[in-house]
């Protein structure tokens, strides 16, 4: 299972580099979100394994319990990659009107002095 | 005891406090606070005279990297306290000019803290025995000089003349660096006392000429030696009092402090001798030669002071020979240029000084400094007159002033050059006659100084102010440096005896034992030195009569083109080119060519390294089992990750991002997970909702317009990253080097009082992490709400636009 899920996450990376190196704002924006999905998976695979235990909420009669660190990692991260996402649908939102592209191959800067 | 110590940190404990007192106190002119800082040092170094006279030197070091032998050593001693008293002394003078030549209107609390910075850097450089603490004084010397230099920085000369002297100075600082860090691996020592007692072991080490070599390097840009000089002449833009205390008297001097200081460490080498002594005779003549040309009195006043140093660095030249032959009746003569160097450092620190003082007088008073403009001044500014003629007839060499005793010692230590065995005749006897056209020269533009200004017809429409003196308070430094130029030449013998007799025995440490005094007297005879004196009269007279008919040869000499000045604009011009070229091929200002950078860096250096360790070790036993409804779940989620790359429309691209979300979701569920699984649904809704709202203000995709080429290139960047990610995963995963510390939390009830786990770690165990997360979750929203709501306000353009 964690070997599929690996190779899951490195098409899921594959995906979200090819997104992030093209020219639409929009495209790069999806590209990190798959990327945070991608790093969300990583993580949950590089625990004690998975799916070899109970979840983790201690009770009585349970002998073990699956890997928790990971997912107190990945709840955090998922919050944050929230926030990063909405920031950058922001920017882009405000940079389309302020300056009426999306392409960031137009958006490069000043040019020199 | 740290009494030194203590001195070097005043003027920057005052550099500090300067700018508070400048903004509390508006009265009164912050000079006056700042003028009591030289003054008190002045007073309490004088204290040290007749100690230093008895031969007693002081030592204090605090300790600063002990372990790698830095520590902060102060040596108190004759050569020291020479230049410590100029620093003091001439600092206090220029900073009570300072207060009458600048107006309250220019920034001072930024000009005062400069000039402190300075001093204080200035007093480290001469009192620092650790060559590593002397060499960071050095460079601080540098960067306060650039920043007075720049003090009119909306000037585009003065920020030009601050970055030439920034250049030349520093990177003869980084040679002097490399040379001292050759010293300390040749002699394992950091302090130049120990350097000295040890050197004469290390004489044949491969490193001792390149170490020497280096310092010099050091010495020689700081002190504006040939073909470095180039830099002190567009320094004038400073503002004068900057001039006269920096680049006259005592900064310009430090490189001299150094090649007097490293006198008994290289001094018994031969190349020490020729190096110092033609590099500095070299610069005589080019300076005064330069100098008769000039039409700015500053500019000539920068050319002269070129010339008069390099007379110093030569005599200390001339002076090495002793320590080469040993003290005898006949090398005494050698031990002398050193007394001579030392004797006119002094007399050109007071001449020049004023000079330096009467160029901003008129500057200031009648609004030009350019020789053309200027003429018939005496009567109108019979003060200033006065103590020009007294600056320039000494530095012309002429009795009754100071610079005629120097002169005189200065002819005969080359006169001794002679003498000397070593080499051919003809090279021996040439040094002298060049020093002697040097000084005519000298003696030329002394007079154009005095007599082009001052003499002669009075042009008042060319002036911006008509001529008139200069108040008290400006007059009050320069009367005073006139003031000593004369009394140094009736009592020559008290600075001999007290304060320059000492500082021989910091040159010539070896010697010890021996009176290595000197008396000076004005009237030794008729002979050779005195009628090379009258020669230079009257030979110099014959040149300033005639200078319109041959001043022609300059242009022809000196054709622009071919000066180091142009050579230094050219390189300059070049290497910026050069650099605005390399960076501008790479800082394309695309997005996706920096992304590209970073990927390429990674496939090299991850997958390099992966490739060297042969790292990739899998082991599939161990892991779980997959069930049918996983393998549906991975395959959807790959159809929809590829879709998204061959979607035609953005809707399309945003659904099938949530599909992937989703995806993850039910994966948290399979993998027993039930908090990250609410969370992720939630998440993953509202971020769908943002991007349809994105969707709703953001144009239609267009068709990727890039070019077939770029689109296979990222594909293949892609791929490969994905390939490399996934390898190194399943190489991580096999390799398990640890125990987990997971562990530890399944006691998350003893410990917090908690069933959750995955709770208790975010809300007690990393409390604080999840804290700051809090935090990062308001910055965003703060973010978010500025971005849409903020307007730019009318009339604010960005700052980029100009």
């Amino acid at each position: 299972m964690e070997t599929l899920t690996t190779i899951l996450t490195g098409v899921l990376v594959s995906v979200a580099t090819y997104l992030i190196l093209s020219r639409s704002v929009l495209r790069v924006i999806l590209g990190t979100a798959v990327l945070s999905h991608a790093a969300h998976l990583l993580i949950m695979s590089m625990g004690k394994g998975l799916k070899n235990g109970e979840v983790p909420i201690l009770r009585d009669g349970a002998s073990s319990y699956v890997d928790p660190l990971p997912q107190a990692l990945i709840l955090t991260s998922i919050v944050i990659s929230f926030a990063v996402t909405a920031i950058l649908l922001v920017l882009a939102y405000r940079t389309y009107r302020e300056t009426g592209t999306d392409n960031l191959f137009e958006l490069r800067g000043f040019k020199d002095e | 005891m740290y009494t030194v110590n203590l001195a070097i940190m005043i003027p920057f404990l005052a550099a500090i406090i300067v700018p508070i007192i400048y903004k509390r106190i508006q009265k009164i002119h912050i000079g006056w606070f700042v003028f009591l800082v030289p003054t008190a040092l002045f007073l309490f170094l004088v204290s040290f005279i007749p100690h230093i006279a008895n031969g007693e030197t002081y030592l204090y070091t605090l300790e600063w990297i002990p372990s790698y032998n830095i520590n902060f050593t102060t040596y108190l001693d004759g050569l020291s306290l020479i230049f410590a008293l100029l620093i003091t002394g001439i600092g206090a003078l220029v900073t009570i000019y300072s207060i009458y030549y600048l107006s309250s209107e220019e920034n001072l609390s930024h000009f005062y803290t400069y000039l402190l910075l300075f001093m204080g850097a200035m007093l480290g450089v001469v009192f620092s025995d650790n060559i590593m603490v002397l060499y960071v004084f050095w460079e601080l010397t540098s960067i306060s000089s650039f920043l007075l230099i720049a003090f009119w920085y909306h000037r585009k000369s003065s920020r030009d003349g601050a970055q030439k002297s920034l250049l030349i100075t520093v990177s003869g600082g980084f040679g002097m660096l490399v040379g001292f860090i050759m010293l300390y691996v040749m002699t394992g020592s950091m302090s130049v006392r120990e350097i000295i007692t040890t050197i004469s072991s290390f004489h044949d080490h491969a490193l001792f000429i390149p170490a020497m070599l280096l310092i010099l390097l050091g010495a020689f840009t700081k002190s504006a030696q040939y073909p470095f000089h180039i830099w002190l002449p567009t320094a004038m833009e400073a503002p004068t009092p900057v001039s006269a205390y920096l680049h006259s008297a005592t900064m310009v001097k430090a490189g001299i402090y150094l090649v007097a200081r490293f006198t008994p460490v290289f001094g018994g080498e031969l190349t020490w001798f020729w190096v110092v002594t033609i590099v500095g005779i070299v610069t005589l003549f080019w300076g005064s030669f330069n100098a008769i040309r000039q039409t700015d009195l500053k500019a000539l006043l920068a050319y002269s002071t070129i010339s008069q140093l390099g007379m110093i660095m030569s005599m200390i030249g001339i002076s090495s020979v002793a320590l080469r032959q040993g003290y005898s009746v006949n090398t005494v003569i050698y031990t002398q240029a050193a007394f001579a160097a030392i004797f006119h450092l002094i007399n050109h620190s007071t001449f020049k000084g004023a000079l330096f003082m009467v160029v901003g007088i008129i500057d200031h008073e009648l609004g030009t400094r350019d020789i053309r403009r200027l003429g018939g001044l005496a009567t109108l500014m019979p003060i200033t007159f006065t103590i020009a003629i007294i600056g320039s007839f000494s530095m012309a060499g002429l009795p009754p002033f100071n610079g005629f005793l120097s002169k005189e010692m200065f002819f005969t230590a080359v006169l001794s050059v002679r003498e000397l065995q070593f080499t051919s005749e003809v090279w021996m006897s040439l040094i002298p006659v060049i020093a002697w056209v040097a000084s005519t020269l000298t003696f030329v533009y002394c007079m154009i100084f005095v007599i082009k200004t001052f003499l002669g017809e009075y042009k008042e429409e060319k002036l911006e102010h008509p001529g008139h003196e200069a108040p008290f308070g400006m007059l009050f430094s320069p009367v005073v440096l006139g003031f000593l130029v004369i009394v140094i030449f009736f009592f020559p013998n008290v600075l001999g005896d007290y304060v320059i007799k000492p500082a021989m025995y910091s040159i010539f440490p070896q010697l010890g034992a021996e009176d290595l005094g000197q008396h000076i007297s004005a009237w030794h005879g008729f002979n050779t030195e005195l009628k090379m004196t009258i020669g230079v009269i009257v030979l110099g007279t014959l040149l300033f009569i005639s200078l319109r008919h041959w001043k022609g040869i300059y242009n022809w000499i000196l054709p622009e083109k071919l000066s180091f000045n142009s050579l230094y604009g050219n390189s300059l011009e070049k290497v910026e080119d050069l650099s605005k070229f390399v960076t501008n091929s790479y800082m394309t200002g695309h997005l996706r060519d920096y992304m590209v950078y970073i990927y390429i860096f990674f496939i090299i250096a991850v997958g390099g390294t992966l490739l060297n360790t042969k790292a990739f070790l899998f082991d599939l036993e161990q892991y779980s089992s997959i069930s049918e409804f996983e393998w549906l779940i991975t395959i959807g989620m790959i159809i929809a990750a590829i879709a998204m790359l061959l979607a035609k429309s953005r809707l399309t691209a945003i659904l099938l991002n949530s599909v992937l979300g989703y995806g993850i979701a039910i994966f948290f569920v399979i993998f027993r997970a039930p908090d990250l699984a609410l969370t992720q649904t939630v998440i993953e809704t509202v971020t769908t909702v943002l991007f349809l709202a994105a969707y709703y203000f953001l144009p239609e995709w267009k068709k990727e317009d890039s070019k077939r080429r770029s689109k296979v290139v990222n594909a293949i960047i892609s791929v490969t990253v994905g390939v490399l990610f996934t390898t190194i995963a399943l190489a991580v995963q096999s390799g398990k080097l640890f125990e987990s510390v997971s562990s530890f939390y399944e006691n998350a009830y003893e410990l917090a009082g908690a069933n959750n786990i995955v709770n208790a770690i975010l809300g007690d165990f990393r409390a604080f992490d999840t804290m700051l997360e809090v935090v990062v979750l308001l910055i965003a929203g703060l973010g978010v709400y500025t971005f849409i709501k903020l307007k730019a306000r009318k009339g604010d353009n960005p700052l980029e636009d100009k």
